[in-house]
This record gives C-alpha cells, sequence and structure tokens, in this order.
C-alpha cells in the first residue's frame, strides 16, 4: 500500500497497468488497492501542480490567517467545515500558535480576495479576525520546484 | 629531435584504448539517443548534501585538510563501516579519505606491488582494474566469470590462477558490469584461499548497498564484506566510496579502510600525488553519511522497480538475463543473435538510437554480452525496452 501511495504521489498519471508493472503485482490487485484507498477517502482526489507564471494566469493566492471562537461542541470543527466548502478555499488548516485557521484562498483578482474576506469570511459568526497575505511569487509547490526542468547532463557512455 | 610518441613510458603506450571510450565518440552527437550505456545515478546528490558543501564553501572552508581526510569524516566512515560491515576500523590510523575509489585502487596497488608481481582479479570488470595493475608495474592476471554461471566467481578459478608471484586479489561485489553477488560459501572458500597462499585482498564494494533481496526485489539485501570473515580484516583493503550509493560522483570521493601498515603506505603515496581529497566533498561526506541513508533508501527503491521491469521486459523478448543480485546493472547474454557485442550494441545504436556498453570494453570474459544500466527515468527504460524488443525482433527474423 505504501509503495502505491508513494508511485501515486509522485505521478498520478501512471494507468494501473503501468503501476502493477512498477510494483510486481496484479493489475486487479492495485485496480482494488486504488479504489479501496479512494473510496476511504484517503486519497482525497488527483490534480496537476501548475506554476501560474509560466501558464499566464492572473489569478491571485492569498494566505489568510484567521482567529475563531471556539464552539462548546465541536471546537473549532463546524466553523472550519464550512470555511472549507467555499470553492474560493484551497486549503484549510487549524494551526497550532498565534491564530486558528490557516486558509489558502485563490481568486480572479485582489477585489474577488478582498470581497470574500469582508463579505463571507469575516462575516461569519465565530470569526473575531482575519489577516490577508497576498502571494507575491511562486518558488515551490506542492514539492516541485518552480522553473526547475530535468535535463540528463550525464556523459552518454560511462564505465 | 625524437617524436614525441616515441618518449611516452612503456608501460603507458602499450595500454590499451578503452572500449568504452570508442563507443562514448559513436554516441555523441546523436539525437534521441536512450543511454542505458552510463555508469552513475541519474539521480543528483540529494539536496542536504550539496547544501553542505555550499555551507562549507559560505564558511570559508577552501583550505588542505590532514592527508588522510577530515578527522570528523573517519570517525564518520569508521562508524558506517561498522554498522554496514560490521568490521571496526580505527578512525585515526586504518582511514584514508581519497579522490574516489579509483585513487584508492591506485593507491593499493603501487603500495604493495613490485614490477612483476601478480594481481589475481575476475572479469568481466571495471575498466580501470587491468590499466591500474599494470600502470603500478603489477601483472594483471584475469580469472573468467561465466554467463552460465551468473558471473559467480568460483574459489578454483581463483586457485588455478594463483602463483608463487601472486600478491593480491581483487574482488568487486557486486560487480560492476554484471550486477553479480558473490554467493557466501563461495566467499569463504575465497578468503580461505587467500590466508592459505597469504594474499593481500582488496575489495571494491562501492555497490554494496545497491542489493535487490526479498521475492522481489524489492528489499533491502544483505551485504557481507569479505573483511568481517574470521581472519580476513588484517589482509583486507575495503574500499568503498560516496558515488553510487548517494550519487555523489562528482565530487570524487571514496576511501580505504585497512592495518595502519597499509594505511601509511598508502598515504604515503597520497600526501605526495593528490595531498587531500577536496574539502568540500568531505565535508558533504559527513553530512552524507549523517543524515543520507533514507535517501540512498529511496533511491534504491526506484532502482529495484527499474530492474524488475528490465528482467520483465527482457524475458518477455527473449533476451537471456539472469537477475542480478545488486549495483544498477543487466548483463543480458546476446550470443544467440550470432554477432559479436560491439556489432549488437553498434547495430542497436544505429537502428533504434539505444546506448548499450559491448560487455567485452570490461575484457574478454564480457563478450557476448552486453551492458545495460538501469539508472535512468522509468518511463526513458520503458521506450529503451520497446525499442529492443523491436530490434531483436529484426534480428531473429533474419533483419
Amino acid at each position: 500500500m505504501d509503495a502505491l501511495l508513494e508511485l501515486l504521489q509522485e505521478d498520478a498519471r501512471l494507468t494501473t497497468a503501468q503501476m502493477a508493472e512498477r510494483l510486481g503485482r496484479p493489475e486487479a490487485e492495485v485496480s482494488e488497492m486504488v479504489g479501496k484507498l479512494e473510496r476511504k477517502g484517503a486519497i482525497l482526489g488527483y490534480h496537476a501542480v501548475v506554476d501560474p507564471e509560466r501558464v499566464g494566469q492572473r489569478h491571485v493566492s492569498a494566505l489568510i490567517e484567521v482567529k475563531l471562537t471556539p464552539e462548546r461542541d465541536g471546537g473549532f470543527d463546524r466553523l472550519a467545515q464550512r470555511i472549507s466548502r467555499f470553492d474560493q478555499v484551497r486549503t484549510c488548516w487549524l494551526m497550532s500558535g498565534g491564530y486558528d485557521l490557516v486558509v489558502l484562498v485563490e481568486g480572479e483578482d485582489l477585489r474577488e480576495v478582498a470581497r470574500f474576506v469582508s463579505e463571507k469570511l469575516s462575516s461569519l459568526d465565530g470569526v473575531l479576525s482575519t489577516a490577508t497575505h497576498f502571494q507575491l511569487k511562486v518558488y515551490k509547490q506542492s514539492g516541485f520546484i518552480a522553473g526547475e526542468t530535468h535535463e540528463d547532463e550525464r556523459l552518454a557512455v560511462t564505465p | 629531435m625524437k617524436p614525441l610518441h616515441e618518449r611516452i613510458a612503456k608501460h603507458v603506450s602499450g595500454l590499451p584504448r578503452s572500449g568504452i571510450r570508442d563507443f562514448f565518440e559513436l554516441v555523441v552527437g546523436r539525437d534521441d539517443v536512450i543511454s542505458l550505456g552510463v555508469g552513475e545515478p541519474d539521480f543528483p546528490a540529494p539536496w542536504h548534501i550539496r547544501e553542505a558543501a555550499i555551507y562549507s564553501l559560505e564558511k570559508g572552508q577552501t583550505s588542505y585538510t590532514s592527508n588522510l581526510g577530515l578527522l570528523s569524516l573517519r570517525q564518520e566512515i569508521a562508524d558506517y563501516v561498522r554498522k554496514l560491515f560490521g568490521v571496526d576500523y580505527d578512525p585515526a590510523t586504518e582511514v584514508l579519505v581519497t579522490v574516489g575509489v579509483s585513487e584508492a585502487l591506485d593507491l593499493v596497488f603501487r603500495s604493495l606491488l613490485d614490477p612483476g608481481d601478480e594481481v589475481v582479479y575476475h572479469e568481466p570488470c571495471y575498466v580501470s582494474y587491468s590499466p591500474s595493475i599494470v600502470l603500478a608495474h603489477g601483472v594483471a592476471v584475469p580469472v573468467s566469470t561465466r554467463v552460465e554461471d551468473n558471473f559467480v566467481l568460483r574459489a578454483e578459478d581463483v586457485e588455478a590462477a594463483i602463483t608463487a608471484r601472486t600478491r593480491i586479489l581483487l574482488l568487486n561485489f557486486p560487480t560492476n558490469p554484471t550486477g553479480a553477488v558473490e554467493p557466501l560459501e563461495e566467499l569463504e572458500k575465497i578468503a580461505a584461499l587467500a590466508v592459505e597462499h597469504d594474499l593481500i585482498v582488496v575489495s571494491d564494494e562501492i555497490y554494496c548497498e545497491l542489493l535487490y533481496g526479498g521475492p522481489d526485489g524489492m528489499e533491502p539485501g544483505e551485504h557481507v564484506s569479505i573483511a568481517s570473515l574470521p581472519g580476513m580484516r588484517e589482509r583486507t583493503v575495503l574500499l568503498h566510496g560516496f558515488s553510487k550509493a548517494f550519487a555523489m560522483t562528482g565530487f570524487r570521493l571514496g576511501y580505504a579502510c585497512a592495518p595502519p601498515e597499509l594505511t601509511e603506505a598508502m598515504m604515503k603515496i597520497h600526501q605526495y600525488s593528490m595531498l587531500c581529497a577536496p574539502i568540500m566533498s568531505q565535508q558533504a561526506a559527513v553530512e552524507a553519511l549523517r543524515n543520507g541513508t533514507p535517501e540512498v533508501e529511496r533511491m534504491r527503491r526506484a532502482y529495484a522497480q527499474r530492474r524488475n521491469l528490465m528482467l520483465k521486459r527482457f524475458a518477455d523478448m527473449g533476451l537471456p538475463c539472469f537477475a542480478p543480485g545488486g549495483a544498477f546493472y543487466m548483463f543480458p547474454d546476446i550470443r544467440r543473435y550470432g554477432l559479436t557485442s560491439k556489432e549488437f550494441a553498434m547495430r542497436l545504436l544505429e537502428r533504434e538510437n539505444v546506448a548499450v556498453v559491448p560487455g567485452n570494453a570490461f575484457g574478454p570474459a564480457g563478450e557476448g554480452c552486453v551492458r545495460a544500466c538501469y539508472a535512468t527515468a522509468y518511463d526513458k527504460i520503458e521506450i529503451a525496452m520497446d525499442r529492443m524488443a523491436r530490434f531483436v525482433k529484426d534480428l531473429e527474423t533474419g533483419g
């Protein structure tokens, strides 16, 4: 299972047949394992990791620190889940330290993100305060260094 | 004036050109070649190791080190060797840091050989063995290992090659170019021969972390160094380095572990010819030994997957190849196609743009095989295997 996850996390485009070959397992078994992981929510989804600068995407990303009032039943869960459901929210984590949630938000432009924060996020009952930081440049995203391509620079034949 | 080519020392001018070099020149300049002809990892050295080298430069560490190498590195090496090989060496007197195992080999031969002394080693083998022996005025005595025998070195063959002039027995397991790992019972017999004939054993174990154990080759295998066998530590020079397992070929860093008298003799030559290994490489190596082993295992697992891919594809295309226990090479047997190793490799290059190394580049015993390295991206190997399958099919149908 670990080896399968490792493969998928590295390259989710592999077909079941390719994964089966790499793992030395029958294709049906690998297919079953992937299905199981998906059904129990161990695999949340698959996506391409895009460097927005290279594709000319103009949209903006922001990191928002959010302070909340915990509720008597369930602490931060209900509010955090509610916030997570907004399409603009790409990532939402409960944090230790000076604030409670970190919320990564994407929007078409600055105004859209600002509107989301003031109208949707800050106005929620239980949200005490927010601090919004806009992203300026991506150096590394989800394990990939931006702007790095992989050329084989080794000599073609060596002892 | 006497022509310059006549001024070259006889033992140098008599050295043959490397077969690898010849083949390299055919490969460069071609586009779209998938090369299985390399002898080094496709991974860059792990970042934390590279970062340690940078940090060392930033701190202004640009000086010489002790001739033996940084004491901190020798201590790490002694700890690592104890863990990996189960043999204890004193970092103060029994560990010498060298510029790759290649330098260490040269030092061993120059330290131990008088002109005419013989070195017994097994072929096919790494290309530098015979030249290094000859350059030290020794006599190279190869013992053939055979494809039918999965390239196991047989003690009886070693014994037949030993004469009154034999001084050194040179071993390399796992073996470049075959990937062969020596069975323990055979290694024990060879150790007994070394004791019986009072030989020094030089053991090049540069690939020892790259073993493929378990039923599917995915588990790390267990390495047994000949130095760890009873009575062997006192007569063994253990050679290891950072190039293969830590993917640090360009750092040029290796080491020799041996009893103090031998280490001292090697150090004498090293101090006059090399002075010391580069300090930034040594600092990187300290980091590699302290924190690099998880990365080594990650890379080993990647090689294991690729090894399985090649094994399966070779079997599918009907190319006989034994399952090598270590390193990152396959050494398939191409004799059924009625071509020499060189012809096979050249036609494969010309027709399908896949580079493999002719087996005879590793000595006459390698004739009839080619070396295919799987330290290359998985998807590239997939394409190379498709091309090779088409190629051997054409050969079979007389194309």
